[in-house]
């Protein structure tokens, strides 16, 4: 299978009750037509999903893990930016 | 009975024809994909032999028809019983019987039987999709290299007078057809034409030209094929007769 004729494709479904479309797999289809449907033969075969997006996997910038340190430990320690000091009456409810 | 008897054929025939590409299939996509679309028919086919036992009243059931009947007791066109050839010919063979089926279960769910009305309700969406992916790859292997178009024309060639029967009504059937329980298949037809029309022109095919028809599934006489067919399909309950599991 020459990746030239067949590309990989990344695929993501939308669940009945979600919001998002999360990863699922990844698949090999010749364009993206072809894609959308091995997609839902592929991922969707019980009921999974309502909805599909077929993204190139090389159209995906994805973060190198050797910057894992660099990009995310920061952001561990300050606490200041998360919205919890707050004292949130209980007649406001869920928030 | 006989009615449901021959669309419940016509389902599990092509169900098991497609159920031959499990793990043979070019790529495991589509691997997935025909043996999925031969689940949702033998799916459909038990339905209508249920329905068929109903409509009977005696000791038959699903796996009686499907298991305990010789080649000349089955009622399936000849379109279905045909082997599957290489990759073009299965998917040539599905856009001819999808193009059908589709429109046929979307007429059959204002049928006046209501266990046939439901069971096109879900058939329909299910054909839709059968439909929409032997398109897509039709017009690919048409519209594609020498070799996938030369490999589909001649599936074209091979399976063209074989959608004849189809369109075949017989007088049985028109009587069903004046009832309201059965859809007139001479409705279909243009739909059907339309649909393989566009598809070969976007795919650049041809219909082959004669109008000649096979025909003869309807009333059991079967091409050799279906012989070898029933006797893998039919293999584990002959040689056990009464085997469950």
């Amino acid at each position: 299978m020459a990746e030239a004729l067949l590309p990989l494709w990344e695929v993501f479904i939308r669940s009945r009750n979600g919001l998002a479309h999360k990863h699922v797999g990844s698949l090999h289809a010749a364009d993206a037509a072809l894609a959308l449907g091995a997609a839902r033969d592929i991922y969707t075969r019980r009921g999974e999903g309502l909805s599909i997006w077929v993204v190139p996997s090389n159209a995906i910038t994805a973060s190198d893990p050797a910057d894992r340190d660099m990009l995310f430990e920061p952001a561990n320690s300050k606490i200041y930016r998360h919205p919890t000091f707050y004292d949130v009456p209980d007649d406001i409810g869920h928030m | 009975m006989l009615y449901a008897l021959r669309r419940a054929d016509d389902a599990l025939i092509l169900g098991h024809r497609l159920s031959e590409w499990c793990g043979h299939a070019p790529m495991l996509e589509e691997d997935m994909a025909l043996t999925n679309i031969g689940l949702d028919l033998i799916g459909q086919a038990r339905l209508l032999y249920t329905h068929a036992a109903q409509l009977e009243g005696g000791e038959r059931d699903e796996d009686k028809y499907a298991y305990l009947r010789d080649a000349p007791q089955y009622r399936n066109v000849l379109l279905v019983e045909q082997p599957n050839g290489d990759f073009a010919n299965t998917l040539v063979r599905q856009l001819l019987y999808s193009a059908f089926a589709h429109p046929y279960w979307r007429a059959m769910s204002a049928s006046k039987d209501a266990t046939l009305a439901a069971i096109a309700a879900k058939a329909e969406k299910e054909s839709a999709y059968h439909l929409r992916h032997a398109s897509e790859w039709v017009i690919r292997l048409g519209d594609g290299t020498d070799d996938s178009r030369a490999r589909a024309q001649a599936a074209l060639e091979n399976l063209w007078a074989f959608t004849g029967e189809l369109f075949e009504v017989d007088r049985a059937e028109r009587g069903l057809i004046d009832e309201g329980i059965a859809v007139d298949p001479a409705s279909l037809r243009a739909v059907w034409s339309k649909t393989i029309v566009g598809v070969l022109e976007e795919a650049t095919l041809q219909a082959p030209a004669s109008s000649w028809m096979q025909t003869g599934g309807r009333s059991g006489r079967h091409s050799e094929h279906l012989g070898h067919l029933l006797s893998e399909l039919q293999y584990l309950q002959r040689t056990y007769p009464g085997a469950t599991w």
